[in-house]
């Protein structure tokens, strides 16, 4: 952080030198076009700017807003990799309009080596400061890569809570096998219990994004991807499907609902277990969700059968439900 | 009788035509728009001047000008895919019943897609490649003129492959990449992806042919005098482009060619059944698609590096480091395709590596920046509007780079992955990039191909309203991504509140239009006034050779052959005070040769076929081609002579009161 | 006449093989392409045969001394080339010819049995790389047949001309290639599929 402040202030010096410099050369000739660009840049800048915040007023952005560890994480990285990144690139800028000013063709005082091609140690430089930063970067890459691995489970004192969710065309559909539940639409999860996520799906690739707690994974048929996430904060958090899915893919998101702790979570999961007209899920009624449909409203269900997931993951393994072939019969 | 009419027609029926108000409009226009060209050209009895002078011509000047006719008109085509995409967005997408239907909509931003970068991105650069590549190298053609005529005509085949499907049939709705298995015949049975398939097959041999074509062409045709290390830049990041394309086109050859068998005769490589694995055609099409970026903008980088030097009236600093720095970009770019799907679950240590050598390719890339900025440093800039453009390049370009590297660390694209956010990232490389370094291209080169000028303020007002469109366009798009909005809705629920910033987006699309009118009018504008516009063979004091030849250009580019002493060979001549010599000898040029357009025509039936299982007309489409191919290898007496008095008249001609 | 033409520093030959190596090389992409997606799904039978239950190796290794013989015909026609002994040629192009096509033929028939047992490119995605990557090879073949008999009847008819020496020429290095290619598909499909 301090030393892309202390090049915002190299920057800023730049800048004083070029206008002193310019200030001086008054006798040069008037070319607008300099004018021309920073009006234009100015203008875009202060435009842009106030109507993005105007339209943002009371807005949130689950990515810089996180309200889970991984997310949390995430963000993280990525200002710190902005201020990097920022080593290079706000000198690009201050030398591409100090430059354009200094060099313009009527500042005839200026000074012109229409030779000079070349300079070893300069181009080390540039060469060598990207080197050294996207070094840098390398080893922040690898740390965080495998931090942040999708795959890993969460450390903390909480068991996690398992949760299988399945991908179809074009809802999702979560499965609690440890408390017999499950969910069309809805997601709901304790505050501060890592939830450990099995995903997969039954129709076209998929993938499965809440912003406001982090790391999206492709749910994809025949197979299981892990993800481990958990909220440290209450609230509604918005998730979707991030991968073209087909016709309804628009309407394929859902809300994650927090209760406060594992055992609010497990009086909730009772009550849908016990819920008087209780509807339920079992190899019939996945049948019937199967069939496509697009905008679904949000539905809990007592889960009947608890090896669901196994069979959706096997129905596209080789000896699966959509198996014809001829060898099937002698094989199994 | 009951006639079956399936074995003739195959799928094709009167229910291909279209049936939804859009696609009728687009239909119709389409209709109307190559009708009244038809029309047009039997009224103005041009239809052999235009067969002779353009479609039969294996002039690379021609060829040049045709590919980039093309782009021009399907960057309309995608630019009005665009409108729809956004106002659906902007105006429809709370209340889900717009004009647009979900599948509609679908087709849209995949056409969108595919247009993009085939028929405008790619055809551009191949454009740009044909007109000015033989060109600074000396050379008075290409290594095999047919050839290169064959590879327009294959890539015009694929853009009418895919603009039919907008009167016939459907056209895919499964992303501009087509993932299985979303894309195989269980979840897409219409022929919507078969069109897709040819249209880039087609197009996608037609650029693996240029791209051995302009390496041949390099590698043997350069002047007497050009060594390697004196190439201008433009020709070395040609060279690195060309060497992609051949090292990638065969990967979407093959992949498309298995999609393909899945699809027609039931193959399983990319299904979800029988052991398929769909995993293995996103690793395929990325091996082929990530170099693909790079095809698209080493070029573009080139024509920067040519523009810079001139409009900043000095030697390009840091030759040899851009020469290392195109290499190295080349050679990294196959190294990173899997950064394309970081979330599909590979183990972090393979995740890692991708992601750090997509932040390697940001070094040489950054050199590059470092390069042009001190090129221009201690120069004295003119801001004509190629260089405008490049300041506009630089600009977005580094934003795009800055957003390049976020999404390359694994960490972060777990976030922003297949969001609004990668989308804006890769159009401000592709517009900001490719788009901008056309624009530039077209600006600078425009007065040596017609002898005179682009009218500059018109220039001036389409560069503004194009960067102006462009940031507002894409700003949004970035928050939007971070506010959790996927790329790909044709609706969201109004309570997000991201109607607003979409709103931004779309006047952002209304300037970028205002833009392309301002391009449109400048070039109407520019040849109404083309005599007060007008300009000599060497307007902006050029350095490359091409500069020093006479404008117009003679169909043999160079009536003697100097040979070349440095870098900027042009400028040296000019340095040393050089005088035009005026011995010439008797040179042979390629003679006009149909086969291009019958080859397309061949091709674009047979492949037309083959989407609608006319398995007949395919099966004669196959045989034709097979034919025309032995007849390609028997021609003889493939070139003309143009005799020494002939040239000296014409040279005479053409320098006119240059002289 | 002045022989210059469009080519400056680099004779038409030298520049056609230029080219004909860059294709060659792209050739080999398309069946790297091929290999990869093979290794892939080798053993994705999906409860189908293996490549072990359905190869016949005496007939594989038939087809490998077949066409490795024809490399050898195809190099006595190129022999007889620089030479310009035109029946050296012919017949060279004739034992090419016939080796080739035996190849195919055994190649082809192969395919037919493996498909009527229902072991059809549609049974598995072993089954499908297995046919697209011998398949496209037997591809190259046949377009290589094509363009021999082209060639020959051409010599045939007209002897031997500059432009047919650089076409043989040329059809040499393709010929080669496709030996070169058999032998990685013998090795990487047949052999490593029949030990385990």
């Amino acid at each position: 952080m301090k030393l892309f402040i202390s090049y915002l202030g190299v920057g800023v010096d730049l800048m004083k030198v070029y206008y002193r410099t310019t200030s001086m050369t008054k006798r040069r000739k008037k070319s607008i076009l300099p004018w021309l660009i920073t009006g234009g840049l100015l203008f875009i800048a202060i435009t842009a700017t106030v109507v993005v915040t105007i339209l943002l007023q009371g807005l949130d952005i689950p990515v810089l807003n996180p309200k889970g560890e991984i997310a949390m994480a995430e963000k993280d990285l990525l200002l710190f990799t902005l201020a990097l990144s920022a080593v290079v690139v706000v000198p690009v800028f201050v030398m591409i309009g100090g430059f354009a000013w200094r060099y313009r063709e009527g500042n005839t005082r200026a000074k012109y080596t229409p030779d000079h091609d070349s300079n070893r140690w300069i181009e080390g430089l540039w060469w060598g400061i990207p080197i050294v930063i996207i070094g840098i970067l390398s080893v922040v890459t690898w740390v965080s890569t495998h931090q942040l691995d999708p795959y890993k489970p969460l450390v903390s004192d909480e068991k996690a809570i398992r949760v299988q969710a399945i991908a179809m065309q074009w809802k999702w559909l979560f499965l609690y096998p440890d408390y017999d539940v499950a969910s069309v639409n809805v997601l709901k999860i304790p505050v501060g219990v890592p939830i450990n996520f099995e995903v997969t799906s039954d129709g076209p690739m998929s993938a499965l994004w809440i912003p406001s707690l982090g790391s999206q994974i492709y749910a994809m048929n025949g197979m299981t991807a892990r993800l481990s996430l958990i909220a440290d904060k209450p609230g509604e958090f918005r998730g979707s499907n991030s991968n073209i899915n087909g016709k309804g893919f628009a309407d394929m998101h859902f809300m994650t609902k927090t209760v406060d702790d594992r055992y609010e979570f497990e009086k909730w999961a009772a009550s849908v277990r016990n819920a008087i007209n209780h509807a339920h899920i079992d190899q019939g009624s996945y049948a019937q969700l199967a069939i496509p449909s697009a905008g679904d409203s949000p539905q809990y269900f007592h889960l009947h059968d608890v090896n669901l997931y196994d069979r959706v993951l096997n129905k596209y393994m080789h000896h699966g439900i959509g198996f014809t072939g001829e060898y099937g019969n002698h094989e199994h | 009788m009951n006639i079956d009419w399936s074995m003739l027609l195959g799928r094709l029926s009167l229910d291909a035509l279209p049936d939804n108000i859009v696609t009728i409009g687009g239909a119709v226009g389409g209709v109307l728009g190559v009708l009244f060209i038809i029309g047009l050209l039997t009224y103005t009895r041009r239809w052999k001047w235009l067969w002779r002078t353009w479609m039969t011509s294996l002039d690379p000047k021609k060829i040049g000008v045709m590919y980039i006719a093309v782009s021009g008109i399907m960057l309309v085509r995608g630019l009005a895919d665009v409108i729809m995409m956004r106002a659906q967005q902007a105006l429809f997408a709370t209340t889900a019943d717009g004009p647009i239907t979900a599948d509609l909509f679908q087709q849209v931003f995949s056409a969108h897609g595919t247009i993009m970068i085939f028929f405008v991105a790619m055809g551009v650069i191949f454009g740009l490649i044909n007109l000015i590549l033989p060109l600074q190298i000396g050379a008075r053609d290409v290594a095999f003129p047919l050839l290169n005529s064959i590879s327009f005509w294959l890539f015009f085949a694929g853009m009418a492959l895919m603009n039919v499907s907008l009167a016939l049939g459907e056209f895919s709705a499964a992303g501009w990449l087509a993932y299985p298995p979303l894309s195989t015949l269980e979840y897409s049975p219409g022929t919507g992806v078969d069109y897709w398939i040819w249209s880039l097959q087609v197009a996608g041999i037609g650029s693996l042919l240029s791209g051995v074509n302009f390496l041949v062409t390099i590698f043997t045709m350069r002047r007497k005098g050009m060594t390697m290390m004196k190439m201008p830049i433009f020709v070395w990041t040609v060279l690195g482009s060309m060497l992609l394309v051949v090292f990638a086109f065969p990967i979407l050859t093959a992949t498309l060619g298995m999609l393909t068998l899945d699809r027609t005769i039931g193959t399983h490589f990319f299904t979800s059944d029988l052991g398929g694995n769909p995993m293995m055609y996103v690793n395929l099409i990325w091996a082929w698609g990530h170099p693909e970026v790079y095809i698209l903008v080493l070029p573009a980088f080139g024509v920067f590096s040519e523009i810079v030097p001139v409009f900043s009236r000095k030697r390009l600093f840091g030759y040899t480091s851009m020469v290392w720095a195109i290499m190295a970009i080349t050679v990294l770019s196959f190294t990173v395709w899997l950064h394309h799907f970081f979330t599909m679950g590979a183990g972090a240590n393979v995740n890692a590596f991708f992601g750090i050598m997509t932040m390697v390719i940001a070094i040489p890339t950054g050199v590059k920046v470092f390069n042009w900025l001190f090129t221009m440093f201690r120069g004295r800039i003119s801001f004509k509007t190629p260089m405008l453009w490049f300041m506009g390049f630089i600009t977005t370009f580094t934003i795009g780079g800055v957003t390049g590297v976020l999404l390359a660390v694994p960490g972060i694209d777990f976030q922003v992955h297949n969001s609004l956010f990668l989308v804006a990232h890769f159009h401000n490389m592709i517009i900001g990039g490719v788009l901008f370094g056309a624009f530039a291209a077209l600006a600078y080169w425009w007065p040596k191909f017609t002898g005179f000028h682009l009218h500059e303020g018109l220039g001036i007002a389409a560069f503004w309203s194009w960067l102006v469109g462009f940031v507002l366009a894409f700003a949004p798009l970035y928050i939007l991504g971070l506010m959790g909005a996927v790329r790909r809705l044709d609706h969201y629920d109004a309570s997000l509140g991201w109607q607003g910033l979409f709103i931004v987006a779309g006047v952002g699309v209304m300037f970028i239009l205002l833009g392309v009118f301002f391009q449109i009018l400048q070039l109407a504008y520019s040849v109404w006034k083309r005599k007060e516009l007008a300009c000599d063979s060497d307007p902006w004091d050029g350095r490359t050779l091409e500069w020093s030849t006479s404008t117009p250009i003679a169909e043999y580019n160079y009536a003697t052959l100097d040979v070349v002493h440095g870098r900027d060979a042009f400028w040296s001549f000019k340095q040393s005070g050089r005088k035009r010599l005026s011995n010439y000898t008797d040179i042979l040029v390629p003679k006009n040769s149909g086969f291009g357009p019958i080859i397309a025509i061949v091709v674009f039936v047979g492949s037309f076929a083959v989407i609608w299982h006319m398995w007949w007309l395919a099966a004669i489409g196959l045989i034709a081609t097979i034919l025309l191919a032995i007849l390609v290898g028997m021609r003889e007496n493939v070139e003309r002579t143009i005799t020494e008095k002939q040239i000296a008249v014409t040279e005479k001609k053409l320098w006119g009161s240059e002289a | 006449m002045n022989n210059e033409s469009v080519t400056e520093n680099k004779s038409l030959l030298s520049r056609t093989s230029v080219g004909f190596w860059l294709y060659l090389m792209t050739d080999c992409l398309l069946f790297a392409t091929l290999f990869a997606t093979f290794a892939v799904l080798r053993d994705a039978t999906a409860g189908g045969p293996a490549g072990r239950d359905i190869y016949e190796m005496p007939l594989v290794l038939a087809e490998t001394l077949i066409l490795l013989t024809s490399s050898f015909t195809c190099g006595l026609a190129l022999i007889g080339l620089a030479t310009k002994n035109k029946r050296q040629v012919l017949y060279g192009l004739l034992a090419t010819f016939v080796l080739g096509a035996a190849f195919l033929f055994i190649e082809v028939s192969e395919f037919v049995k493996l498909i009527g047992e229902g072991h059809g490119p549609q049974a598995s995605a072993f089954l499908s790389a297995f046919f697209a990557l011998v398949g496209m090879h037997g591809l190259h073949v046949f377009v290589g047949l094509l363009w021999l008999s082209v060639l020959a009847l051409t010599i045939w008819r007209r002897g031997i001309t500059d432009k047919l020496t650089r076409q043989l020429t040329l059809f040499g290095l393709f010929w080669h290639f496709l030996d070169l290619i058999w032998i990685f598909v013998f090795t990487v499909v047949y052999l490593m599929g029949i030990v385990k």
